[in-house]
Parts: C-alpha cells; sequence; structure tokens
C-alpha cells in the first residue's frame, strides 16, 4: 500500500506537466490558427454580416449616409417583386441547369474519350485548355464580336451556306440559349479534367471482369464506370453548379447593365450588381444579395445529398 | 534542480487571446476604413479620374504644361463611362482620398453624388475669380451645374443630337420625321445587308437619343413634376422610333448602344444615325471609317412640334470633397476649363461649353461647315436636357426606355407606356422623398 501511495505521488509532477504541454499545446494552437481566423473574420465573416445589416435598412445614394432600420421591408420587396426579382430567380435555375447539365453531358464524353491515348490527344487537351485560360470579360467580348448581327462572322458563314441570318445576342429569345452554349464552350474542359482525374483513379479489374463477362462498351460505362464514377461526378457537378450560378462577367460584357433590353438575361447577381450600382438601393440589393447566399448554400446541400446507404 | 527563479512571461490565455485578435482586428478595419488625413507630400500626384473619351485624350497631351505650372505630377486614370461610375461608387463610399478631379456626367450622376455629398462646392471659386470667367460659360451649361445653389461642377464637352447621312445616297437631308422614315424604308434592303436607318435601341442607352424624337412630338419625360411618358405625344413619339429602328434598321437594335449602333454607319452599311455631335470624329477617321468621304451632317428633322435636339453639357469637371489636394484639384479645373484651354481644345474638334470659343471663328473652323452650321442651329433651339432630371437616373431610364424596346420589337406601344407610366409616376413620387431626405 505504501509502494502504491509513493508510486502514485511520484507520478502527479508527470501527469501535471502532460497537462500543461496539453494546455500550451492549445494555447498554441490558437496562435497558429490566429491569421487564417482573422482572414476568415474580415474577408468573408465581416462582409456578411455588413451587409445582412445593410439589408434590413433603407440605405441609399451612399453607404456611408444616414440610413434607418426598416426591419424585413427589403425582404419582402424583393420576394413580392414579380417583374424583375423572380423573373431573375427563374433565370439563374434555367442558366445554370442548362448549362451544367449540358457540360456534364459532354464533359464526360470527352474524358471518355481521353481516356486511352489516341494520335494527336495532347494537341487536343492543349486546345481544351484555351478557353479555360481567358477570362470570361475576354471571351463575352470575341463572342459579341463574332455573334454581331449585322457585322459578325457567325452571319457571314450562315449566309454563305444558305442559312438564314440569326439575331444572337442581338434577341431577347435567343440570348440566354445562346449564352448557356458560351458558357458551355467556356467551361466544359473543366468538367473533363475533373471527371479524367476521377477515371484515372479508377480500378481497372471491375471493367476487365465485366469486359470477360461479355458485357458491352455502353453497359460496362452504364453499369460499372459511372456508379464507381459518381463520387467525382457529384464533386464536379457540385463546383460547377456554384460556379454557373455566380456567372456575371459573360452576361454583362454581352448584355449590359439590366441583363439586355428586356431583362432577358438579368439572373440574381446582374440584378443586384444593378440595384447596387445602377439604382444606388443598397439597403434592397443587400436583401437581395443574402436571399441569393441562402439559395446557394440550399443548392449545394442539395446537391450533397445521397441516397441513404452510399457514402461519397 | 532547482525551480527558476526568474518570472516567465504571463501564460497566453483563452481570454487575453481573444482580447488580442479582436484588438488587432478592429485596428485593422479601422486603420482599412480610415480615410486617411495625413497631409499629402509633395511627391503625391495630383488623381484625375475621367472617361476614356477624345477630351481626355486631347486634354493629355497638354498635362505636362500644368504639371510645370504647379510643380506636382498629374496621374490621369481612363475608364469607360460605366466603369467610371462605378469606382466612383465604390471609392466614395469609402471616403477614398485617392480621387481628386473628377470627370462625370453632371446630368446623369450631379443630383446623386451632391445628395450623397460626395462633391465640394466651387461657388466662391468660380465666381470669385474674375480669370476663370463664370458668366462666359453657356447659361443651360451653368444651370445643370449647380444644384442647391451651390456650383459643384464646371461643363468641359457639350453635346447636340445631330443627324449624320450618307451623301451619296440622299442629295439634300430630310427636313422632316416624317422624310426620314420614307426615306429610311425606301433605302432599306436587308437582302443586301444594308439599313436605312441606325441608332441606338437598348433599353437605358436609347433614352437620351429618343429624347430628340420625344420634343420634336411635343413630349418630355416629366410635365409639371409628374410622369409624361404616357401622354399621347410620347406614345407617338415611342412608336415612331420603335418602327424606324424595326423596319428600317439593322437586326438586333435592341442590344444597341453607341458601341455597337456607331460601327455599322461607320461600315457603311446605313443611310441614316442619329447620335451626338461629339462623335463625329470617328466617321472621318479612315482607320476606323469607310465612310470620310460620303458622311454628311445635318440637324435633327423636324417632327410635328418643330426641331427639338438636345443641346446638353455632356462631361464636366468636379473636386472630390474627400480630396486632400483642393486647391491644386481646383487649379486643375481652373486650367482644363479655362478660356485659353476651352479654345485650344475647341480648335481641335471638341465641342466646348463657353460662349467666347463659340463665337470665335478660329475654334469653329475644325469642324466640317455642315456639322458646324447644324451644331449652331441645335445650341439655339435645343433642350437643356436628354434624359429625365432626378437622382436614380438608371432607374428613370429602364422604365422610360421599356416601351422603347416594346415598340422595336413590334409589341404594343399603348399597352407598356401604360404600365412605364404607372411605374414611373410611383418612382418620381419615391425619388422626391429621397431628394427631400
Amino acid at each position: 500500500m505504501t509502494s502504491t501511495t509513493e508510486v502514485v505521488r511520484a507520478a502527479r509532477p508527470a501527469v501535471r506537466g502532460e497537462r500543461t504541454v496539453a494546455r500550451d499545446n492549445r494555447r498554441l494552437k490558437w496562435v497558429m490558427l490566429a491569421p487564417a481566423l482573422a482572414f476568415v473574420g474580415l474577408m468573408i465573416v465581416f462582409p456578411l454580416l455588413y451587409t445582412l445589416n445593410l439589408a434590413f435598412t433603407d440605405a441609399f445614394g451612399a453607404v456611408n449616409a444616414a440610413h434607418s432600420y426598416v426591419g424585413p421591408r427589403n425582404f419582402l420587396d424583393a420576394l413580392g417583386d414579380t417583374r424583375r426579382f423572380w423573373p431573375a430567380v427563374g433565370r439563374t435555375a434555367l442558366f445554370t441547369a442548362g448549362a451544367v447539365v449540358l457540360e456534364t453531358v459532354f464533359g464526360l464524353a470527352l474524358a471518355m474519350l481521353m481516356r486511352r491515348a489516341f494520335r494527336g490527344l495532347r494537341l487536343l487537351r492543349t486546345l481544351l485548355v484555351i478557353p479555360l485560360l481567358t477570362t470570361p470579360l475576354a471571351i463575352g467580348i470575341l463572342w459579341l464580336l463574332i455573334l454581331d448581327p449585322t457585322n459578325g462572322i457567325a452571319n457571314h458563314l450562315l449566309t454563305s451556306m444558305g442559312l438564314p441570318r440569326q439575331e444572337f445576342l442581338g434577341s431577347v429569345s435567343q440570348s440566354l440559349p445562346t449564352l448557356m452554349l458560351i458558357d458551355v464552350w467556356q467551361w466544359t474542359p473543366m468538367m473533363t479534367l475533373l471527371l479524367l482525374a476521377g477515371l484515372a483513379t479508377l480500378p481497372g479489374e471491375p471493367e476487365e471482369a465485366a469486359r470477360v463477362d461479355g458485357a458491352g462498351a455502353w453497359q460496362r460505362f452504364r453499369y460499372v464506370v459511372l456508379p464507381m464514377l459518381g463520387p467525382t461526378l457529384g464533386i464536379a457537378v457540385v463546383l460547377r453548379s456554384v460556379d454557373a450560378l455566380k456567372t456575371f462577367d459573360l452576361l454583362y460584357a454581352t448584355k449590359g447593365p439590366g441583363g439586355g433590353s428586356d431583362f432577358e438575361v438579368e439572373t440574381l447577381n446582374i440584378y443586384a450588381y444593378g440595384l447596387t450600382f445602377d439604382y444606388q438601393e443598397y439597403g434592397l440589393a443587400s436583401a437581395v444579395l443574402v436571399l441569393f447566399t441562402v439559395a446557394i448554400v440550399c443548392v449545394v446541400i442539395l446537391l450533397r445529398r445521397r441516397p441513404e446507404g452510399r457514402s461519397a | 534542480m532547482p525551480a527558476d527563479p526568474r518570472p516567465g512571461p504571463p501564460p497566453l490565455t483563452r481570454r487575453s487571446f481573444g482580447r488580442l485578435a479582436a484588438g488587432v482586428a478592429g485596428g485593422a478595419a479601422l486603420a482599412g476604413c480610415a480615410p486617411g488625413r495625413g497631409a499629402p507630400s509633395r511627391d503625391t500626384p495630383l488623381r484625375v479620374m475621367g472617361v476614356n473619351h477624345v477630351w481626355s485624350q486631347a486634354i493629355s497631351k497638354y498635362v505636362p504644361e500644368f504639371e510645370e505650372l504647379i510643380g506636382r505630377r498629374v496621374s490621369m486614370s481612363l475608364l469607360t463611362a460605366d466603369q467610371l461610375s462605378n469606382s466612383y461608387n465604390v471609392k466614395l463610399n469609402a471616403s477614398g482620398t485617392d480621387i481628386d478631379v473628377m470627370m462625370m456626367r453632371a446630368l446623369q450622376e450631379q443630383l446623386l453624388f451632391a445628395h450623397n455629398g460626395w462633391l465640394a462646392d466651387l461657388t466662391g471659386r468660380v465666381t470669385g475669380d474674375a480669370a476663370f470667367r463664370w458668366a462666359d460659360f453657356l447659361q443651360a451649361a451653368r444651370e445643370r451645374s449647380t444644384t442647391g445653389g451651390k456650383v459643384l461642377s464646371v461643363p468641359i464637352v457639350t453635346e447636340r443630337a445631330a443627324l449624320y447621312y450618307r451623301k451619296d445616297l440622299v442629295a439634300k437631308p430630310p427636313a422632316t420625321l416624317d422624310d426620314l422614315m420614307e426615306t429610311s424604308l425606301r433605302l432599306t434592303d436587308r437582302g443586301a445587308n444594308f439599313f436605312g436607318f441606325v441608332g441606338r435601341g437598348q433599353r437605358n442607352g436609347s433614352v437620351s437619343q429618343w429624347s430628340s424624337f420625344l420634343y420634336a412630338f411635343g413630349g418630355d419625360f416629366t410635365i409639371d413634376g409628374r410622369s409624361g411618358i404616357g401622354r399621347p405625344e410620347a406614345v407617338t413619339a415611342y412608336e415612331y422610333y420603335g418602327r424606324l429602328l424595326r423596319e428600317a434598321g439593322p437586326p438586333g437594335a435592341t442590344n444597341m448602344t453607341l458601341e455597337q449602333a456607331m460601327p455599322i454607319f461607320a461600315q457603311g452599311k446605313a443611310a441614316f444615325y442619329v447620335d451626338a455631335d461629339a462623335i463625329y470624329t470617328n466617321f472621318l477617321d479612315p482607320k476606323v471609317s469607310t465612310v470620310q468621304d460620303t458622311v454628311a451632317f445635318a440637324p435633327v428633322p423636324a417632327g410635328p412640334r418643330g426641331a427639338r435636339p438636345y443641346n446638353i453639357p455632356s462631361w464636366s469637371l468636379a473636386v472630390s470633397r474627400f480630396s486632400l489636394l483642393q486647391d491644386e484639384a481646383w487649379e486643375f479645373l481652373r486650367w482644363a476649363a479655362g478660356p485659353e484651354m476651352v479654345a485650344r481644345i475647341q480648335a481641335d474638334g471638341i465641342p466646348g461649353a463657353r460662349t467666347s470659343a463659340w463665337s470665335a471663328p478660329a475654334t469653329l473652323a475644325s469642324f466640317p461647315p455642315d456639322l458646324a452650321a447644324a451644331m449652331r442651329r441645335s445650341s439655339e433651339i435645343g433642350v437643356g436636357h436628354d434624359r429625365p432630371e432626378v437622382l436614380q437616373v438608371g432607374r428613370a431610364r429602364d422604365i422610360v426606355g421599356r416601351p422603347l424596346v416594346a415598340g422595336i420589337l413590334g409589341g404594343s406601344v399603348p399597352a407598356v407606356a401604360r404600365d412605364a407610366d404607372a411605374e414611373f409616376a410611383d418612382f418620381l413620387v419615391r425619388d422626391n422623398r429621397y431628394r427631400e431626405a
């Protein structure tokens, strides 16, 4: 008994020392985290809180001018606006869904094609990344010139083939589909690269086994490759969807303020920008941006949800 | 082993770390948001923000003279009009001191900037300086520079609506809007990709050019403080301009601002073009124009109420209230908008806002004779605004432009004009409330 007590007494300083080290480590952890926390606080949390605060005010003209709190009025005004807000919500959803679906399909097709080595693969890969390296603003101006209804080369080609002229971005009805296709042209390569990376990590045996069992190319793709590629595909779709929801430069460069004369490509981003810079209605603009942020978070949660029993 | 008797640094507790982090963050935020009131050094340049315009390019040639005069470097940043406006919004919202001289559109931005308290009061400077000769500026331009009894800007460029036409296609310019419609329709050959008329058709951008048609039909944006865009004269003007662009204009007209419409005329694909007279040099430059030998100029044709083109101060100079170099900034305005410089710049073909320059034959000699005649005529009969005179000009233009787009697309103009009229009436009430606030 005596010897046990001595052992315990002898062990106490060691335990205290471990506790001190553990406490110091916890403190050190905060010190090491400080730069990242300061960045997140100043660059993300503060602007979000500031925007949230503005959303409950009637700030107009200048954010540093006197303004009053108006409760949820800006949110109610936005949600009750059937002239600009809800059509913008619809266009945002349509643009994102249309572009991402096409980019996924084409990206997957190209990734499957480029999975195996063939002559000219390196050249194809180089060509594919060119749209990715170009700024959206430059792409907008480039396509604006190509698709110009009067002087553009696209109509020159169409008429030389005996086809009727098209207005493309000059048309109220053709603008949104045209811009979706431009987005597909620019961002399909990113989907291809992401999916190629995913395909490279897949084991070859299941596909080989299916081949031995007599499965055709489509069956191997549908029942073997696609399920295994699911997690990568999910991540790629989420990343691209969030990016497509936020598309601004391309739409603004081609259609200007308000998304065109009939607001034909006015998405939530363009609408909020117009409220801020063209109308100087900072309170309402902040409310729209808060609603937009909530919508993006909801979309991400929705897309990241998986059927029960399946893990990422 | 004896314990170390020296006292170590106090342990960093979670609470003390929190205080430290809050202090650093608060200090950084305050430092970032503070307007920076330190006195500028001799090396601090005078910062001039301007639009990429022929005036800015012309004045920049003479800037070394000014630098020598005040012994300070001048830094000029030139942006597009929209970028410039957004830049002011961002920088002046943060009370930024990095803008001294502001080039701005008095009719588009002055009321709002004055409401925000962003412009320095120049009243004492312009009226107290005999050599500056404030009374020499055109009266309409002086009126637009004055808000609430204070002079907040100085006009530097004026514009009037002008009719550009091809003298190889029409012997003489149309005198009336009916003539313009008839000739435009006759000359249109869509199969050959040639159009009788081209003009701005974009909802917001076209409002200023459409204003000359509105006035010619006897309308205005507001009449006695109430919306005028639902009145029969306005509806007729909407229908007229809509039909002109729909039946005689190029495809995609609703997407056309100055940047899209001007090249169509410059490339020889349209017979008539109505836009500001200040852009005429674009059609005389063989690098961008194929019509330099065939373009001619005339006043905008008359409507039922005669010819009523707009005649406005399109660009002005102001001093930022947050500038730390307000005296030097005023010196720049005094130099750039002074009688001598205006005469020099007008002699380069850029129409200014001084009566003395307009009455001097030497300064008019640089303009083509028919353009000079059209300018003089428009100055006499012109209307002093080309857009609604409100705080939120951008929103007002968006509302006013809706029936115009309906007209170009072949929709029901009266129905859209009624709807826009109601929206504009609500807008004017709210805009007045903001102004009073």
